[in-house]
């Protein structure tokens, strides 16, 4: 055991075994409860109806695991480390050995390695062993420190020197990222499958900026962003089947139809407060899904609009042959043709599409409307009393985000060449809202690397395919508990005097 | 007193929610480069009058003039931004409402915000960042370097308003209010909280303002320390009504004020 | 004229469902004052404890149907609590104080995971259950149509209105209910009189969830089918519900709910089903822009 410097057990409570167990008791009734009806019995489609299949070892898993969680839990915070590194420490160490035998002593090991998983679910082991780890790590804190856990104030204010940093960086961080993802494409690893990831990501990005607008900027909570994404979507597809319009031509067409539903939606809904806004604009963007679902003359309905054109090379198709006495893109430029060129393409035109946003919130934050936006996210009242029209203000926030999120939505359509009102569901706005408040407020380095674990993340780890939006939910409430203001929230003045005292907050 | 037209009349006012009449049938007039203070007891809708005054609230009877240099104005039937943007009156809170996650600098530019407007084409031509937008706004700069010069907060004009001590935050928010360039200026109770020290420097911001500015001051206070030093006028209320209105002498001998006070000697704390 | 009055009747029901969610939306704004998006989730995670309890019943050999409902009605009443319990401790509580997007964001993710920790036990497919009570009384006949109220609406309406009255006695006379209000208007002030603050919020979330999942059973018993995604769209309108009432009023919550369901079932019966959330959300929208507080809730005087 280490050598203590202060005496050890001299500021130390004794323990209360009793009720150390009746607390770790309680907590496994509760999980008792939370498991027995849905984890116990699962049910089953059998011919005439559903039949039951009962698990309930896992139950009886579930609740040793909560009972001893807890028993840690207890004696971390009464500053007892020894046996809580200990146990967490070997159950870790046998975790990892199992989930990893496979890859170290091959198959016939991992059988038998099987047996030591608590959970059939491997996802769901892995997840018990890094719970598992965290507790030896915190164990392991706790023995360096003596007993000084990290309290909540000290963690927030080390995350918001992190945020105000990556602020002052984001001079370098920005042109650093930006190179990044213009050399993205040529990378010689990158196949398809990246291409189309980074098409995703960038159109998360992108709509996590243009949101930023309304919701960081304005502080207008809107649940239903993905109606101007939808209206966007729907405009370009549109008039590109039945007007043969090229890309370029409606893309601002659909940013205008976009921004005009964001009108229209805002005109008489921006005087509610808060949380009435957010189920007002909950509600339109289910309205306008359920009309794209019903309106089938316009819209076709559920089956969707397909064979949408993709864009051109500024008039140039990405075909194998051209028409008669054209060129396509690969005979331009003298290259050999690939499929991959035309993702390449549209990988570019995301990324320069993310990039106007972005200068464009750059820049108008420092303009009277985007410190008006930021002041009546303050204070409304204040505002009016300083003869900014409230109503005036909070429409052009709205109908700018609408706008973006219409030339994302008209993105959208072009790379998939079919859209349906499946696309355009309130888990989407969900999706677009928990990266800008996950990224922290009006961080626009934070939407990219909300967007990284968010979106990316997922994507990259294939076991978790099926858990995938069970850890969305998880990673989001965890995200939020750990920082509830965003992860590298930071707000940093759009103009300064550049004289005299280093700014407050930090003396 | 100083002669002339009052810049601010206000006939019969009267405003009314539900049962309780807060504010009833009160007349005044407060004029250019005065101070004209508001007093009454705690109740006695003087801050009721003042959200009347800035279109917070419809009052439900009466008029209010606001005889701007431009033109004259019906303030009741203005709707409540368009009475700082156009007639020109600011004010502040008796619980400061400044932004506070905005710095310092930006409160003052902020309360630019339909000046900057205009010269920023409505946000088109600042968006390519043309020359006339950034003179305005190094104009505007300018207005703001020079209220902080007066409130003594130059240094800390890149801190987060919420950051400033209390007293620092109250004269902001006049600095604030002065920066919309009023014709005039309502202060709720601007000298609560406030310390023997940085209430004398409040009455000597507040002199400055009708003395240089030559604009009208409509003060509610109840620290009588402040109103009896630099109130030109003194209208007192009470339960709603207006019990007295006259000089700072002629209003301390009124018979009404001193009924109505009675009891309620420590009116200072709140 | 008889058409309508069916219409009513089957509005009326729907409407009770949704008012029982409702209630548990408006508590909880009431007292912390943030939308608990994961209560739709609890609804449906009542759902599925009754059906369970169901099939369970079938196995043990209880079939005698009045006695199967009650125990169903018991075992959801006990399980739901929990989750609304839990939920509060583990996701609302360590926020409270914090930004109240924080909190918003945290009760999506939290509707999130519920929804996919069901699918992936139960699976994403629907859960039929053959209907167990049959029957019904006519009211009247016009011609050849008749209006019915079914046994099952019956056991519906008569529950909720219980229920209702049961639940507004709680927080008009009991010590909860007294909690309850204080917290409501002064949590600090509250405390400092010595209302344990923290379990009546808790108290406020197990008693939310307890009337979410009554309505969790009757839904699976009135549609006969349920998936883990029918707490979206009941959350939904019934926080709408909540809304149009006025939130925070508990009598607003049960008129809100009323009228949704009437507005849904007429609309489908005059007009087109396809359309009905569109009318639900239209009411809405037009409601909260001449009366921003609701039907029944108190006009704020903006404090200034």
């Amino acid at each position: 055991m280490a050598v203590t410097s202060v005496t050890p057990g001299a500021d130390l409570r004794s323990l209360d075994v009793a009720a150390m167990l009746k607390e770790a008791g309680a907590t496994a009734v509760v999980v008792f409860a939370l498991t027995i009806g849905l984890v116990a019995f699962k049910t089953l489609d059998v011919p005439g109806g559903i039949g039951i299949e009962t698990r309930f070892a896992d139950v009886a898993m579930c609740m040793a695991l909560a009972f001893f969680g807890r028993i840690a839990l207890v004696l971390l915070r009464e500053h007892r480390p020894y046996p809580v590194m200990a146990v967490a420490l070997t159950f870790a160490i046998i975790l990892t050995a199992s989930l990893l035998s496979g890859q170290i002593f091959g198959p016939a090991a991992e059988a038998q390695m099987k047996m030591f998983l608590p959970f059939k679910a491997v996802i769901v082991s892995w997840i018990i062993c890094v719970l598992a780890w965290s507790f030896a790590i915190r164990a392991a804190i706790l023995m360096r420190h003596q007993g000084v856990s990290v309290l909540r104030d000290e963690r927030e204010a080390m995350m918001d020197r992190v945020g105000a940093a990556v602020q002052r960086y984001s001079r370098f961080l920005g042109p650093a990222l930006l190179a990044f993802a213009i050399v993205f494409p040529l990378l010689p690893f990158v196949d398809r499958r990246f291409l189309d990831l980074g098409i995703l990501a960038l159109t998360y990005i992108m709509l996590g900026w243009g949101l930023n607008i309304v919701v960081g900027l304005a502080g207008l909570l809107d649940l239903g962003y993905v109606a101007f994404y939808a209206v966007g979507a729907y405009s370009y597809a549109l008039l590109a089947t039945h007007f043969e319009l090229s890309f370029w031509i409606c893309l601002p067409f659909a940013g205008i139809m976009a921004a005009f539903a964001g009108l229209l939606l805002g005109f008489p809904v921006l005087r509610l407060r808060g949380d009435y806004l957010a189920i007002v604009t909950l509600g339109f963007g289910e309205m306008v899904r359920i009309i794209l679902l019903n309106w089938y003359e316009f819209t076709n309905g559920p089956d969707g609009i397909g064979g949408i054109a993709r864009p051109s090379f500024f008039g140039i198709p990405f075909k194998r042959n051209a028409p008669e006495g054209t060129e396509t893109f690969h005979q331009m430029f003298g290259l050999e043709y690939s499929t991959l060129h035309k993702f390449v393409f549209l990988y570019f035109v995301i990324l320069t599409l993310g990039l106007i946003t972005n200068l464009f919130t750059i820049r108008i934050r420092k303009l009277p409307v985007g410190r008006a936006w930021e002041a009546l996210r303050e204070d409304e009242i204040a505002c009016r009393s300083l003869g900014i029209n409230p109503r005036n203000t909070k429409l052009t926030a709205f109908a700018i985000g609408a706008m973006f999120a219409g030339f994302a939505g008209s993105f959208f359509a072009t790379r998939q060449t079919f859209i349906s009102p499946e696309s355009f569901v309130f888990l989407e706005s969900a999706i677009i809202l928990g990266i800008v408040v996950l990224g922290g407020f009006g961080s626009q380095v934070g939407v990219v690397l909300a967007t990284g674990i968010l979106i990316v993340l997922p994507e990259l780890i294939r076991e978790l395919h099926q858990y995938r939006m069970l850890a969305f939910g998880a990673v989001m409430v965890l995200i939020m508990l750990w920082r509830p203001s965003g992860l590298l929230a930071h707000r940093e003045p759009t103009i300064k005097l550049g004289q005299g005292d280093k700014r407050g907050g930090e003396p | 007193m100083s002669a002339g037209p009052a810049l601010l009349t206000i006939d019969h006012l009267t405003m009314q929610f539900g049962g309780l009449v807060a504010v009833d049938d009160v007349s005044l007039a407060a004029k250019d480069s005065e101070i004209t203070a508001i007093i009454g007891p705690n109740g006695a809708g003087k801050t009721t009058m003042f959200n009347c005054l800035t279109g917070f609230y419809k009052p439900s009877v009466g008029r209010m003039l606001l005889d701007h240099p431009n033109r004259p104005f019906y303030l009741e039937r203005m709707e409540g931004f368009r009475i700082a943007s156009h007639a020109g009156v600011a004010r502040t809170f008796q619980n400061i409402r400044l932004f506070p996650k905005m710095s310092v600098l930006e409160n003052l530019i902020v309360a630019q915000h339909n000046k900057l407007m205009r010269a920023s084409g409505f946000t088109v031509y600042g968006l390519f960042g043309l020359r006339g937008y950034r003179s305005a706004e190094g104009e505007a700069v300018e207005l703001a370097k020079y209220w902080l010069d007066r409130i003594d907060l130059t240094a800390k004009a890149d801190w987060d308003a919420e950051s400033l001590p209390y007293g620092d935050q109250r004269r902001l928010e006049i600095a604030r209010a002065m920066c919309t360039e009023p014709v005039l200026l309502c202060l709720d109770e601007p000298a609560a909280g406030l310390n023997p020290r940085e209430s004398a420097g409040l009455n000597e911001l507040l002199l400055f303002i009708r003395d240089e500015h030559k604009i009208g001051v409509l003060l509610i206070e109840h620290d009588m320390k402040v109103v009896m030093a630099i109130a030109d006028h003194i209208v007192v209320l009470d339960y709603g009504r207006k019990i007295s209105d006259g000089t700072a002498d002629e209003v301390r001998r009124d018979p009404a004020v001193i009924r109505a006070y009675l009891g309620e000697e420590e009116e200072d704390s709140t | 004229m008889a058409y309508f009055v069916q219409q009513v009747i089957n509005g009326m029901t729907l409407g009770m469902i949704y008012g029982l969610i409702a209630i548990g939306y408006t508590m909880v704004y009431g007292i912390i004052g943030m939308i608990n998006f994961a209560h739709g989730e609890i609804f449906m995670i009542g759902a599925f404890a009754a059906i369970i309890t169901f099939l369970v019943l079938g196995i043990v050999g209880i079939t005698w149907v009045p006695l199967a409902l009650l125990l169903m009605l018991m075992v959801t009443m006990i399980l739901t609590p929990f989750y609304g319990w839990t939920l509060e401790r583990v996701a609302y509580r360590p926020l409270r104080g914090s930004p109240r997007l924080a909190a918003l964001i945290t009760a999506i993710g939290m509707s999130i995971f519920l929804q996919n920790y069901v699918q992936l036990l139960q699976s994403a497919r629907n859960k039929p259950l053959q209907p167990l009570v049959r029957g019904g009384v006519e009211v009247m006949r016009e011609g050849n149509f008749v209006v019915s109220l079914s046994y099952m609406q019956m056991i519906i309406i008569v529950v909720t209105l219980v229920l209702m009255v049961v639940f507004s006695l709680i927080i008009a006379r009991t010590r909860l209910g007294r909690a309850q209000r204080a917290c409501e208007q002064d949590r600090d002030m509250a405390a400092l009189i010595g209302v344990d603050v923290d379990r009546t919020i808790s108290l406020t979330f197990v008693m939310g969830a307890a009337l979410a999942g009554v309505a969790g059973i009757m839904f699976l018993l009135y549609y006969g089918v349920i998936d883990f995604f029918i707490g979206f769209l009941a959350g939904i309108k019934a926080f709408t519900a909540a809304v149009l009432g006025g939130i925070g009023s508990l009598p607003g919550a049960m008129l809100g709910g009323i009228l949704i369901g009437m507005i849904e079932a007429l609309w489908s019966g005059y007009f087109s089903v396809e359309y009905k959330d569109v009318a639900a959300f239209s009411i809405l929208i037009l409601v909260l822009i001449f009366r921003p507080t609701g039907l029944l809730g108190k006009p704020d005087i903006e404090k200034v």
